[in-house]
């Protein structure tokens, strides 16, 4: 078989559709990822961001042939981790999330930037999250959530 | 702080944060398990045609393609006058017009046709210039004292002409509705929308049939920010008489520049103001208010009434002369944005007060304070200000977290050096809930509580959830006044099948009305609860007995109940090289009256504080000679990142409003309001003063930073 192997969310997958396949929709349409989200589909706002190798990525700008032998993270694997609940809980906290449609993506952004720098200061984070865009928070609330949880989830990263 | 202002969990946070919540785009098919037709819209490409003929190719079976001639009922999306059509009539007016939808299975079919239909037009010339646009929709006069007598007798007259650009309210979930026939002809509609009985009202005038046969349900939200209160009607027609053709169900999604460039926008104004100043005071002003409608008039009404009541701002000014006008362009039709109508006259306001005072040389903030309204003071409207107008403690407030004051005046003092500072000003409010008269005799809000035999109580209004947390909001204060945990309160989005209209999610209004009429529905049932029994309470909006009742004829009365206020400061670093200018801080002040959620409403004011400082400085948005709008990406339409405003302190201030839930006052548009000004006056500062460059339009951006500094080279 000539698919694409890759892993998703720490399965085994092969994707038998065209390697010139955008990433999104390969994830949204074939595997029912639809924490992953488009807001703009030309790498601009940061909604389709997913984890390749623990690498933040936003989806729209990749081919799915780029991914093969790599592994995937979006939300859907990742909220079953001790590190999403340190995270959920912190913006849940300050009540960070309004809208929704950016905090999949911001999430991920944030376990990135973690996984990297587990105490950053704030203007990294606010580096951090730069890539993604949100309309309603003003990014204060996110901001602050990702420094508490990564204060409170201490050893987590 | 009184115990409903306790923050909660959000009831939405976790399926949201998980990334299981569904967005309209998220269906694989319908809930019945059927599948989705894709409808797109074949757009104009000229500002102005008429439409000769249309050429369609042979369609695939299960392909479909519609337009007027399809519609059952009235090609006349219904918002507020009966111009906009559902697809275009025999010309088109704008570039992006709906021509028509093709509809069918697979997007690249549907695409691969859109590109096959040739449409011969007629090319007609174009009204391109808000300056002599082809028509005023929308014209209205009002004013009070002797504004002649007052320039005849000042010892100086200022005239100054304001321009403000678009603004796009960029939600990150693009524009999307979707319809499904049901049995008995009953068309369901349901979508990204912030009104579903505007929506409601729209799809059965489409379809031309009455009330039962038409229900909307607004899904989970992406974002609105006034964006989805007239949009989701056109195209929630669009899609529903599409459906009715195919007799299967339609979505149409938008994509991103496609939503940029066709769906509404904060209207672009031209403000022209001449104040009189006599022994240092201004003693009248006559204001002349220009809204570029675009080519169908929409909401423009109701914007330019918004925004011609906030022409003077928070000015106690004798003599008053205002005129507004909502012109046709053959542009994209704008409509509302946070703020509606205000954030345009507000920012000519302010900066004229700025302007006059430096020319007086005076601190402009002494000398605005010198003119706040205060309780009991005539609005510009010849309405009363009700209650106490917390201005000048909200300064105080503002004065010790920014240090206002002491750097107005220090920044004001010449400066060298390639990196100079500049702190500005602004001071705004917001009249919560419809203009005028609206909420008795338009909107007649109704909302009901259902209680269930478990004891559970269902909360039964129109308000949808868009992020601004009414599904917590209203729970919290029906569990608050029947002392039920707040996991026993619940509010879904909004079904016009199972929900009373009470009114539209908008005009700040969803809290202090609908929140209210809750509290009330709450305590009535707390009345009559008994345990183990199903019990339905209601409650209906009545005007508060102090107003004085406003006539949209005479443009005169009360346009608001109350005012929300603010007070903010932004301090900036102007780069003389490059004409960027680094926000060092923002500061705000506001008073929202009692904030039902602390969280929540800090949310609103940050959230809004930035989208008013993107307004002002890198949301650029404009059309060629074309008429075609330029900036239709991300790339090209800039909003602010989380690096944009490192430092953006807010406090609330509360001045509580007794007709509203617990002392709540609106609070979404509030917080965009003031920042445009402050941000022009700081970098005007930060250039020398309005003596040396005189700021008069936003965007204002480092392109113009240096081509205003060029002026002092030539």
């Amino acid at each position: 078989m000539n698919g694409i192997r890759f892993r998703l969310n720490g399965k085994d997958v092969c994707y038998e559709g065209s390697a010139t396949d955008r990433l999104l929709d390969v994830l949204r349409d074939t595997y029912d990822m639809k924490s992953v989200k488009c807001g703009c589909k030309e790498g601009e706002c940061g909604a389709c961001a997913v984890l390749i190798d623990s690498v933040l990525y936003n989806s729209c700008c990749v081919a799915v042939g780029a991914v093969e032998a790599h592994e995937i993270l979006t939300v859907e694997g990742f909220k079953e981790t001790e590190q999403f609940k340190a995270l959920s809980k912190a913006f849940a906290e300050l009540s960070a999330v309004q809208c929704g449609f950016c905090i999949p993506g911001m999430v991920l952004a944030s376990q990135a930037l973690l996984m990297k720098n587990p105490h950053p200061t704030k203007e990294q984070v606010q580096e951090g999250l730069s890539g993604n865009l949100c309309r309603c928070t003003g990014y204060n609330a996110i901001v602050n959530a990702v420094l508490n949880a990564s204060k409170e989830g201490d050893g987590l990263w | 702080m009184k115990d409903i202002c306790k923050s909660v969990v959000k009831k939405d946070h976790d399926p949201k944060i998980k990334g299981e919540t569904r967005y309209l785009v998220d269906y694989n098919l319908t809930d019945k398990g059927e599948r989705i037709l894709c409808g797109k819209l074949l757009h104009s490409p000229y500002a102005k045609a008429r439409v000769l003929s249309v050429t369609v190719p042979d369609l695939p079976e299960g392909y479909f393609y519609i337009d007027k001639t399809d519609i059952p009922g009235d090609n006349n999306v219904n918002i507020v006058l009966d111009d906009t059509p559902v697809f275009c009539r025999d010309t088109v007016e704008y570039i992006g017009e709906p021509i028509a939808m093709v509809a069918g299975p697979d997007e690249k079919e549907v695409d691969r046709i859109l590109s096959e239909i040739k449409v011969e037009f007629e090319e007609l010339a174009p009204e391109l210039d808000i300056r002599n646009g082809t028509k005023n929709f929308f014209e209205y006069e009002f004013g009070h004292g002797d504004v002649e007598k007052a320039f005849r007798e000042a010892d100086k007259i200022y005239e100054e002409e304001y321009l403000t650009g678009y603004q796009d309210q960029t939600y990150l979930e693009p524009q999307g509705m979707m319809a499904e026939p049901e049995e008995n002809g009953v068309m369901y509609v349901h979508g990204s929308l912030q009104c579903a009985y505007y929506v409601h009202g729209a799809v059965m005038r489409a379809l031309g049939v009455d009330a039962s046969k038409v229900h909307i349900f607004q899904d989970p939200t992406g974002g609105g920010f006034g964006g989805k209160e007239d949009f989701p009607s056109i195209i929630g027609c669009q899609v529903a008489v599409a459906a009715k053709k195919a007799n299967a169900p339609v979505r149409c999604v938008f994509d991103r520049r496609e939503d940029l460039e066709f769906t509404p926008k904060r209207h672009p104004s031209l403000c022209r103001y001449k104040v009189a100043v006599k022994d240092g005071r201004v003693t009248g002003a006559d204001c002349e208010v220009i809204f570029n409608a675009g080519a169908y008039s929409t909401l423009s009404a109701v914007v330019l009434q918004r925004g011609i009541i906030a022409a003077i701002g928070v000015y106690d000014i004798e003599n008053v002369h205002v005129t507004g006008k909502a012109v046709k362009t053959n542009t994209n039709p704008c409509g509302a944005y946070r703020g509606f109508g205000a954030p345009q006259t507000f920012f000519a306001m302010e900066t004229m007060m700025s302007h006059i005072a430096q020319d007086l040389g005076e601190d402009s903030i002494e000398f605005k304070e010198r003119h706040f309204v205060k309780q009991g003071d005539t609005t510009s409207t010849s309405g009363r200000y009700h209650f106490p107008v917390p201005l000048p403690r909200m300064l105080a407030q503002v004065d010790e977290m920014a240090d206002l004051r002491r750097k107005h005046k220090e920044y004001m003092k010449a400066q060298t050096g390639r990196y100079r500072r500049g702190i500005g000003f602004s001071a705004v409010f917001h009249g919560a809930g419809f203009t005028g008269s609206g909420e008795r005799d338009f909107i007649k809000a109704t909302a009901k509580l259902r209680k269930y035999k478990d004891g559970t109580v269902e909360v039964l209004a129109s308000n949808g959830d868009i992020g601004q947390g009414v599904r917590t909001t209203f729970p919290k204060i029906v569990a608050h006044e029947l002392n039920l945990p707040l996991e026993k309160v619940y509010y879904n989005h909004p079904d016009t099948a199972r929900v009373p209209d009470s009114g539209p999610t908008v005009a700040s209004r969803s809290l202090m009305i609908v929140g209210e009429l809750l509290r009330r529905a709450a305590i009535k049932l707390r009345t009559i609860w008994r345990d183990n029994e199903e019990q339905e309470v209601e409650e209906h909006y009545k005007e508060p007995d102090f107003m004085i009742p406003f006539y949209l004829d005479r443009f005169e009365g009360d346009a608001y109940p109350t005012y929300a206020w603010a007070v903010s400061a932004v301090e900036v670093e102007l780069d003389t090289y490059t004409g960027l200018s680094k926000i060092l801080g923002a500061y705000g002040s506001f008073d929202v009256g009692t904030p039902v959620d602390y969280n929540i409403v800090m949310g609103q004011m940050e959230g809004g504080f930035l989208q008013g400082l993107g307004y002002a400085s890198i949301e650029k948005m404009n059309y060629d000679n074309k008429g075609r709008i330029r900036n239709n990406s991300f790339t090209d339409y800039l909003i602010p990142t989380a690096m944009d405003v490192p430092n953006l302190q807010v406090k609330l201030y509360v001045e509580e409003y007794p007709d509203g839930p617990y002392g709540a006052k609106g609070a979404g548009e509030l917080p965009l309001v003031a920042p445009p000004a402050a941000y022009i006056e700081a970098v005007e500062q930060a250039m020398g003063g309005s003596k040396r460059h005189k700021l008069s339009f936003i965007p204002f951006s480092a392109e113009d930073v240096i081509h205003e500094l060029n002026k002092e080279v030539l």
